[in-house]
C-alpha cells in the first residue's frame, strides 16, 4: 500500500517535472532572442577588435590590414585541405596559422575566447554565403 | 692589377646570378625602334611601417628593396621611375625616412606621389619636406605627366573631427573603417590641373599619376575618388588620356570615353577585390580580368612592381609578378581599350583568377 502510493506520488512527481521541464524548453520569448543575439553581437565586436587590432601579432600588423570586412578568410569553406600543410584544417588552423606568420604571433588556444571571438566575427562578415566545405 | 679584374668578374657575376632569377619578360624587353616609345618603372604602396626604434616590419621592407634592386636590373634603363604613393604605414617621420633611403638606392631619377598613409598625420608636411611638391606636371618626350594629390578630403573631416593627429592618421589608416571619408582631388587642385591642361596640345598624349582610382569602384574600401567626374571632365577633350593608380594593390583596368585606367600592384601585401565582400554589392570594372588569388604561404605573392612602356602615347603596363606569372596589360588600338595580352577571353582565364 505505502509502496503504490509511494510509486504513483514519483510518477506525479516525475509527470509534473517533465511537462514543467517541456513548458520551460519551448518557452523563450522575443525579449530572449533578442538577448542571446545581443550576446553573440558582443562577441562578435569583441572579434572585430581582435581583426583591427595592432597588438594581436607581434609586429604591429592587424589582419584588417590584408583583409578589409574580413574578405578572403572565406570560412565557409572550412574545413579544407590546405596544400601547403598537406592535411585537411579547421579554419582556427589557418587564423592561427596567419597570425603567426604575416602577424609573426604567437598562436591562440585553440578553445580561447579570442578565437572564437576571431570566428564570430569572420563568419559574421560573410553570413548569408551558403556552406562549401572543402573548396579552395 | 689581377685583383681589380678579379673584382669586376665578381661584380659582374653577382648582376648576373640576380638578372637570372628576374622574371625572363623583364630582361627581354623588345624595345620598337621609333624614338617616341620609352619606358619608366612604377612601384607604389611599400607601407613602410615602424615597430619601434629602428625595427621596421621585415616583410614590407623585403617587398620595396626587391622592387627597387630588380628595377636597377632593368636593361635597357627606364627613363625614370615613379613611387605611387602608400611609402609609409602611419605617416611617421621615422617610416617615411626609412622609405626614401630604400628608394635612394634606385638608379634613376624618381617622381613621388602622395598616398592617404603617408598624408593623415601631419597634413604632408614631411612628406613635402623631403620629396617637394604634392601636384606639379612635367614633359618627357612629347607626353605630358601629371602628379595629383588625389587623397584629400572634407575639411571638416581633416580639421575638426578628431583629438590628435595620430587618431586621424589611424582613421584613415584603416581600409575598411567606417570612421574614414571618401577621397577626392578638391577643387583649388582642380582649377590648377585646368589652367594646366590650357597649354597642353589636345593631340599631346595625357599621362595621370594618382594614388586612388580617378574613377569610382568601391566607396567602403575608398577604392573612390568623390569628384572623379569633375577631373574626367578636364581630361575629356585629349585624344590620348590614361590613369595610373595605386592605393587598390591589384591589377585593375578600365577604359571610360577617352580614358584609359591602370592601377598597378603593391610591394607590401595584395587586396581582395571588393565583390569579396559578400556583403556588399560592388562594381569592378568589367574590363578587369583578375590576378590570381594569393597564397599566403608565399610571403610575396601577388606583390610585384610594373613596367610601363609608353607606345604612340598609350601604355603597355608589364606587371612584374613576384611570385606569380607576369600579365600584361595594354591598350588595344583596334578595340580602344586596355587589354590583357594573354587572358582576356573568357576561355583563356584560369581557376586562380576566380575571386569569392
Ligand atoms: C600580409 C597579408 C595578410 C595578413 C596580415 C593576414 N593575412 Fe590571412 N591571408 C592572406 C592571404 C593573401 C590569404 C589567402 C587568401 C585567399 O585564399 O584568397 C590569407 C588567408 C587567410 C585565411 C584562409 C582563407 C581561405 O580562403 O582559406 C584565414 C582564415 C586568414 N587568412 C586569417 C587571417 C587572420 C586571423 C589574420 C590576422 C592574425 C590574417 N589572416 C592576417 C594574407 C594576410
Ligand atoms: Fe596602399
Ligand atoms: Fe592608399
Amino acid at each position: 500500500m505505502s509502496q503504490k502510493i509511494s510509486i504513483s506520488a514519483i510518477t506525479i512527481i516525475l509527470i509534473g517535472i517533465v511537462v514543467v521541464a517541456v513548458l520551460q524548453a519551448d518557452e523563450f520569448t522575443e525579449k530572449d532572442q533578442q538577448r542571446w543575439q545581443n550576446e553573440y553581437m558582443s562577441v562578435v565586436a569583441k572579434g572585430r577588435e581582435l581583426w583591427v587590432s595592432p597588438d594581436l601579432g607581434s609586429n604591429g600588423v592587424a589582419c584588417a590590414q590584408c583583409h578589409p570586412n574580413a574578405a578572403n578568410t572565406h570560412p565557409e569553406t572550412y574545413p579544407k585541405f590546405q596544400q601547403q600543410l598537406g592535411r585537411v584544417i579547421a579554419l582556427r588552423d589557418m587564423i592561427n596559422w596567419c597570425l603567426m606568420n604575416p602577424s609573426e604571433g604567437e598562436p591562440l588556444a585553440l578553445d580561447s575566447r579570442e578565437m572564437v571571438a576571431i570566428e564570430a566575427y569572420v563568419t559574421y562578415e560573410r553570413r548569408g554565403v551558403s556552406l562549401e566545405p572543402g573548396k579552395h | 692589377m689581377k685583383n681589380q679584374k678579379r673584382r669586376d668578374f665578381l661584380k659582374t657575376a653577382g648582376l648576373l646570378t640576380a638578372a637570372s632569377c628576374l622574371p625572363l619578360n623583364l630582361v627581354e624587353l623588345a624595345f620598337a625602334d621609333d624614338s617616341k616609345n620609352f619606358t619608366f618603372a612604377y612601384i607604389s604602396d611599400a607601407h613602410i611601417q615602424q615597430i619601434k626604434g629602428n625595427k621596421f616590419v621585415r616583410n614590407w621592407d623585403r617587398g620595396l628593396s626587391r622592387a627597387v634592386a630588380e628595377t636597377n636590373l632593368l636593361n635597357p634603363k627606364p627613363d625614370f621611375v615613379v613611387f605611387g604613393g602608400d611609402l609609409a604605414q602611419l605617416g611617421k617621420k621615422a617610416e617615411l625616412d626609412h622609405g626614401a633611403d630604400i628608394l635612394a638606392k634606385l638608379d634613376y631619377k624618381t617622381y613621388q606621389v602622395m598616398g592617404e598613409h603617408d598624408y593623415y598625420l601631419d597634413l604632408g608636411e614631411y612628406w613635402s619636406e623631403i620629396f617637394g611638391k604634392q601636384y606639379y606636371s612635367f614633359n618627357h618626350k612629347g607626353v605630358h605627366f601629371i602628379v595629383l594629390n588625389s587623397i584629400l578630403t572634407f575639411d571638416e573631416w581633416t580639421f575638426n573631427r578628431w583629438g590628435t593627429a595620430e587618431q586621424r592618421m589611424n582613421e584613415m589608416a584603416g581600409l575598411d573603417n567606417p570612421n574614414g571619408s571618401p577621397f577626392m582631388v578638391g577643387e583649388k587642385q582642380r582649377q590648377w590641373l585646368k589652367k594646366d591642361l590650357e597649354k597642353v596640345s589636345k593631340k599631346t598624349p595625357v599621362v595621370v599619376f594618382s594614388h586612388s582610382p580617378i574613377q569610382k569602384i568601391y566607396k567602403g574600401w575608398n577604392f573612390w575618388t568623390d569628384d572623379a567626374e569633375e577631373v574626367q571632365r578636364l581630361l575629356k577633350p585629349f585624344d590620348d588620356v590614361t590613369v595610373v593608380y595605386g592605393h587598390v594593390h591589384q591589377i585593375q583596368y578600365n577604359q571610360i570615353g577617352n580614358i584609359s585606367f591602370n592601377a598597378v600592384m603593391a610591394t607590401a601585401w595584395p587586396w581582395p577585390y571588393p565583390k569579396s565582400y559578400s556583403q556588399n554589392k560592388a562594381y569592378v570594372p568589367k574590363l578587369t580580368v583578375p590576378m590570381n588569388r594569393a597564397n599566403p604561404f608565399h610571403e610575396r605573392d601577388a606583390t610585384g612592381w610594373q613596367l610601363i612602356d609608353i607606345n604612340s602615347g598609350r601604355v603597355d603596363l608589364r606587371y612584374s609578378l613576384t611570385n606569380n606569372s607576369n600579365r600584361t596589360v595594354a591598350y588595344n588600338p583596334l578595340t580602344g581599350q586596355p587589354e590583357d595580352k594573354d587572358f582576356q577571353e573568357k576561355t583563356k582565364q584560369v581557376p586562380p583568377q576566380e575571386h569569392y
